[in-house]
């Protein structure tokens, strides 16, 4: 990028200062001492405390931290658009030497889109959906730059073509529905970018997105502002992204800037003990550590941030000064760090290794694989989406259907962890419902432990308890999946009210409890709701309630996908430890490439309702062969490589109401030719232990 | 964990608050204090509702009781004592010698009766209907929700008029008098389901495939448990909403039905039959026996209104 890592040192005020008079470019955004506040019914909530960046002109500052860090909230405040109560209490904020906090609000209304560009995560609720994308672009042109509805025109349809959207003029009357997420996000690109502005905030752009596309779309945003010579705030909680598109790093916690630096700086040499916990609790694609480090507690709520350093009751390292003095930034390197272990007069003094260094590599050599547990023939489950039949009369169109899963053939092993991976709509979690029985089978045949139970989803009574017992799943929603208005205890207990009418009230409770200590909470927590607990101690309790009645097999739904980076890690030990302790085999379902490698004995990659590749992790990791299964290894961003550019995967996963013929994959591979277009490949073993279905493995023009 | 590590906000010891405290430190009594409409409207009608329910001990006569009416103090101005019986009319005497104070409270109990016991009849039927339409689907949710479109056609006071002469019918001529209110009830109750029902069968789609929902399934508790321990708890919010609002409806229904003199008869006033009575004499200088028993259904059904309204948004950001 254009601004070198050294030329600008934020925060440390005076330094600051002084360097940039010197240069004849000063910082595009300049925030000093921000500090927002939340006046609410019980408390005077402050979300952001003093916080203190820059950013130079092409530069892209990251900003992270996980849920609750008030990451967001710097976005918000730059641009206004904080969400009642919420103030900016004190601080400046000034954008290209001019102060923009303190202007009347009809001037500041000026400042955005044509100063200020904004994307949102969600590209849909970003689109107004009852205005043409074209319409939207032209007026939003028009509203910042003095052209005439022609030259409008021509200007869309210019970013359009260079935000890569095929065919731009046939595009240009579409309804934001009518476009795909990825097409979707970068019609908000174009937007924000249309009246060329200095800033870009881009808040989590492509966390709602597939991986294969966000890459495409974080390549774009990095490649079209640095042309422009914009300025970024890239508000996100992966690290990945980071590492791969920040210049700077800040890194925040508990609505408190804690660290800022250059990105190769934060990521490899992080100062701050959080970010060091954070780092080390990312599974990581190089290598299999058999437990992650785990910080331990979570993010605390902004009612109840401790005193002093507001991360010492989760920090190792924690002295009596942390609990008492709030820590500045201090230099460290050439990061900056509010932290006491490096005060340059009389530093906190490192209480154990740092967490990195203690995880211990392993190569994951697969457990014995124990008898065949669960072995499914064939699966097929398809969804009637038609209109409802007056329609189909009145507009002479035939019943659709979704083909959610077609054709799935899977074994898995008593004691082994078998992942499946893929896009979001390729059937994953339809395929883990069809295997715990709730969904019915449209056709294929399904055996657990030698039983069929092909028609378990239809059974009822004594005859599915019988068979149910055995297994349970771990959904992805700790928020949706516990019920709001249980406690905890009757929410444990039910599956032993149920399965085991016997059992006592006390002898139930005391188990509930026991379940409680069990997953990492107390036995007290039974009496408590659900909603006073964090993801993920929700997380937790679902668990629990999985264990309660000692399956023998688990399902597990993303279980991790809606938790940050630190509980997540907590969560991943927790799973692993119980496995060990109970020999529990798992369906473990998750688009996360790392977590997948972190946690998988073989592995499953999922395609448009198929199963493209199976074989044992290791394998997978080292040699994949299906053209798609390698994609998903290229499209996960890499902590290592800063910077590095990603092999970018074209297209996105087709609608699966009308899947492409042939080789469902064909139009988005590189290796495609006539045969894959029309002959579905089946799955044929290609070496010990793994299966690949594409013509071309087969026909060895892939090796 | 660091959860309950927060000593600075430990403020109330570690105990966890009685019921009590909890219900004084929620958001709706918070909202409720700092709302003087609200405040109001509740002070209305909890003193309507005490009026009506302690009527016997409050009211100086039992206005259904012809022996206890002096023919000889008819029409009495408000505020009068009778010269012939040294009786206080608070709000006057109607043409019977009846006390339209009187008149009142036993008025409002009626309406309050088939008020309540009306929209108790709609809830339990709409929600039991709009529960199995939303969790069943299909053919039952069909039929049950183009029954519905067909009721919303008309309006309510339409259907219940109709419903009430149809279940007339099929009673004998001498129940007409006694089962007068328990046919009030069913045919006001029959003639509002379709909004409970709705409201239900909505909720109850999005509650369904909540993840909660699913993880009992996968236990594999029988359907019934599912539909009544986890779903329709979590429905009821919005029942509670349409409830509160549906009592001022229906105290309306009611009075629109005796007004129109197919609900309760002169002989069991509802405030609805008092306004009846009323409007013959308002021209000729009698004035009260319309204008305070109108005043009085105004007062409570424009209260139970805001209570309801404020009700809905309190609760409405939990309500999807």
């Amino acid at each position: 990028m254009s601004s070198t890592p050294s030329s600008d040192k934020p925060n440390s005020t005076n330094r600051t200062e002084d360097r940039q008079s010197a240069s004849s470019e000063g910082p595009i955004l300049s925030v000093r001492h921000l500090r927002v506040e939340f006046p609410v019914r019980h408390a005077n909530l402050v979300a952001l405390d003093d916080v203190s960046f820059d950013i130079a002109p092409g530069e892209v500052l990251g900003v992270v931290g996980e849920s609750g860090a008030g990451k967001s909230m710097i976005g918000n405040a730059v641009i206004r658009l904080l969400e009642p109560p919420g103030r900016i209490a004190s601080g400046e904020i000034h954008l290209a030497g001019r102060r923009i906090d303190n202007l009347p609000e009809d001037d500041f209304v000026r400042l955005r889109g044509r100063h200020i560009g904004m994307i949102f995560q969600d590209p849909l609720t970003s689109l107004n959906p009852l205005f043409s994308i074209g319409d939207q672009l032209v007026e939003t042109i028009r509203t910042h730059l003095p052209l005439n509805e022609k030259q409008a025109r021509a200007l869309a349809l210019d970013l359009l073509a260079e935000v890569g959207i095929p065919a731009p003029e046939t595009r240009f009357d579409s309804y934001p529905h009518q476009l795909s997420g990825g097409m979707r996000q970068r019609v908000v690109i174009v937007l924000a970018l249309a009246a060329q502005p200095q800033l870009i905030i881009a808040d989590e752009p492509t966390t709602a997105l597939d991986v294969s596309v966000q890459a495409q779309i974080l390549g774009l945003l990095k490649r079209l502002c640095a042309g422009r010579g914009a300025a970024v705030m890239l508000i996100t909680h992966d690290m990945g992204v980071i590492a791969e598109n920040a210049d700077r790093v800040a890194v925040m916690y508990a609505g408190r800037l804690i660290e800022i630096g250059p990105v190769n700086e934060v990521i490899h040499r992080p100062r701050h003990p959080y970010t060091e916990g954070l780092m080390a609790a990312i599974p990581r694609l190089d290598g299999r550590r058999e437990r992650l480090y785990q910080i331990e507690g979570a993010m605390p709520r902004l009612a109840a941030i401790p005193s002093g350093c507001a991360f010492h009751p989760r920090c190792p390292h924690a002295a009596e000064r942390c609990r008492r003095e709030r820590p500045e930034l201090i230099p460290s390197g050439d990061s900056l760090t509010a932290c006491w272990l490096h005060d340059p007069e009389a530093p906190v003094v490192r209480r154990q290794p740092q967490g990195g260094e203690r995880v211990v590599l392993v190569s994951s050599t697969p457990r014995p694989a124990g008898e065949v547990l669960v072995k499914a023939i064939d699966l097929v489950r398809h969804f009637d989406v038609s209109k409802p039949w007056i329609n189909r009369v009145l507009e002479r169109t035939g019943r659709v259907t979704l083909k959610a899963v077609d054709g799935v053939s899977l074994v898995i092993r008593r004691g082994e962890t078998l992942s499946l991976v893929g896009e979001s709509g390729c059937g994953k979690s339809t395929l883990a419902r069809l295997i715990v029985g709730l969904y019915d089978l449209t056709r294929g045949r399904l055996f657990y432990a030698g039983e069929e139970i092909t028609d378990l989803a239809r059974r009822s009574g004594r005859r599915a308890a019988a068979v149910r017992k055995r297994f349970q799943m771990i959904f992805q929603d700790p928020y949706a999946s516990l019920n709001p208005l249980w406690r905890v205890g009757a929410i444990i207990g039910e599956p032993l009210r149920y399965f085991r009418p016997e059992m006592s009230d006390v002898d139930r409770r005391r188990r509930v409890g026991k379940l409680l200590e069990q997953v990492g909470l107390s036995a007290a927590d039974a009496l408590r709701y659900p909603h006073e607990f964090s993801g993920g101690q929700r997380q937790r309790i679902s668990i629990a309630r999985a264990l309660a009645n000692e399956p023998e097999f688990l399902v597990c739904d993303e279980p991790t996908s809606a938790l940050d980076v630190s509980v997540q890690a907590q969560i991943l030990n927790l799973m692993k430890d119980l496995q060990q302790q109970y020999g529990l085999t798992y369906l473990f379902i998750s688009h996360d490439m790392a977590v997948v490698k972190h946690m998988a004995d073989r592995i499953a990659v999922m395609y448009l309702g198929r199963i493209v590749e199976v074989a044992a992790s290791d394998r997978l990791f080292a040699t994949a062969y299906h053209p798609y299964s390698r994609m998903l290894l290229d499209a996960v961003p890499s902590l290592e490589g800063t910077g590095k550019r990603r092999t970018m995967i074209e297209g996105e996963v087709p609608n699966p109401i009308h899947p492409p013929s042939g080789c469902a994959f064909h139009p988005r591979c590189p290796h495609a030719f006539d045969r894959c277009r029309r002959e579905v490949p089946v799955l044929t073993i290609r070496s010990e232990g793994s299966e690949v279905a594409c013509h071309a493995v087969a026909e060895g023009r892939i090796v | 964990m660091s959860r309950s590590d927060d000593p600075a906000h430990g403020l109330k010891g570690h105990e966890a608050p009685s019921r009590l405290q909890a219900f004084l430190a929620s958001d709706i009594v918070y909202s409720w204090k700092r709302q003087p409409v609200v405040i109001v409207a509740s002070l209305v009608t909890l003193l309507m509702f005490a009026g009506a329910v302690f009527a016997p001990w409050i009211a100086p006569q039992n206005p259904f009781d012809p022996r206890q009416l002096h023919l000889i103090d008819a029409f009495t101005p408000p505020l009068t004592t009778s010269e012939l019986t040294g009786n206080f009319y608070l709000l006057g005497s109607d043409g019977q010698g009846r006390d339209v104070f009187s008149a009142i409270l036993y008025g409002s109990r009626i309406s309050l009766l088939v008020g309540f016991a009306s929209v108790l009849f709609a809830l339990v039927l709409g929600t039991t209907l709009g529960l199995v339409a939303g969790f069943r689907g299909g053919w039952r949710d069909a039929l049950l929700m183009r029954i519905a479109d067909i009721q919303l056609t008309f309006p309510s006071i339409l259907m219940a008029l109709l419903i009430f002469g149809v279940i007339r019918g099929f009673l004998p001529r001498s129940l007409h008098a006694e089962a007068a209110i328990i046919v009030l009830i069913i045919a006001i109750g029959l003639s509002d389901w379709v909004q409970f029902a709705r409201a239900v069968r909505g909720t109850t789609m999005v509650e369904k495939n909540k993840e909660y929902v699913q993880a009992a399934r996968v236990i594999g508790l029988p359907d019934v448990r599912i539909l009544f321990q986890h779903i329709l708890p979590n429905v009821l919010r919005p029942v509670l909403v349409i409830a509160t609002i549906g009592l001022a409806l229906a105290i309306i229904a009611e009075a629109t039905l005796s007004f129109l003199g197919v609900g309760m008869p002169p002989t069991q006033p509802s405030l609805g039959t008092l306004i009846r009575v009323g409007q013959d004499y308002m021209f000729s200088g009698e004035w009260w026996i319309l204008l305070f028993p109108g005043l009085a259904l105004l007062m409570l059904a424009l209260s139970v209104n805001l209570l309801g309204d404020w009700l809905r948004d309190v609760l409405n950001p939990k309500l999807r």
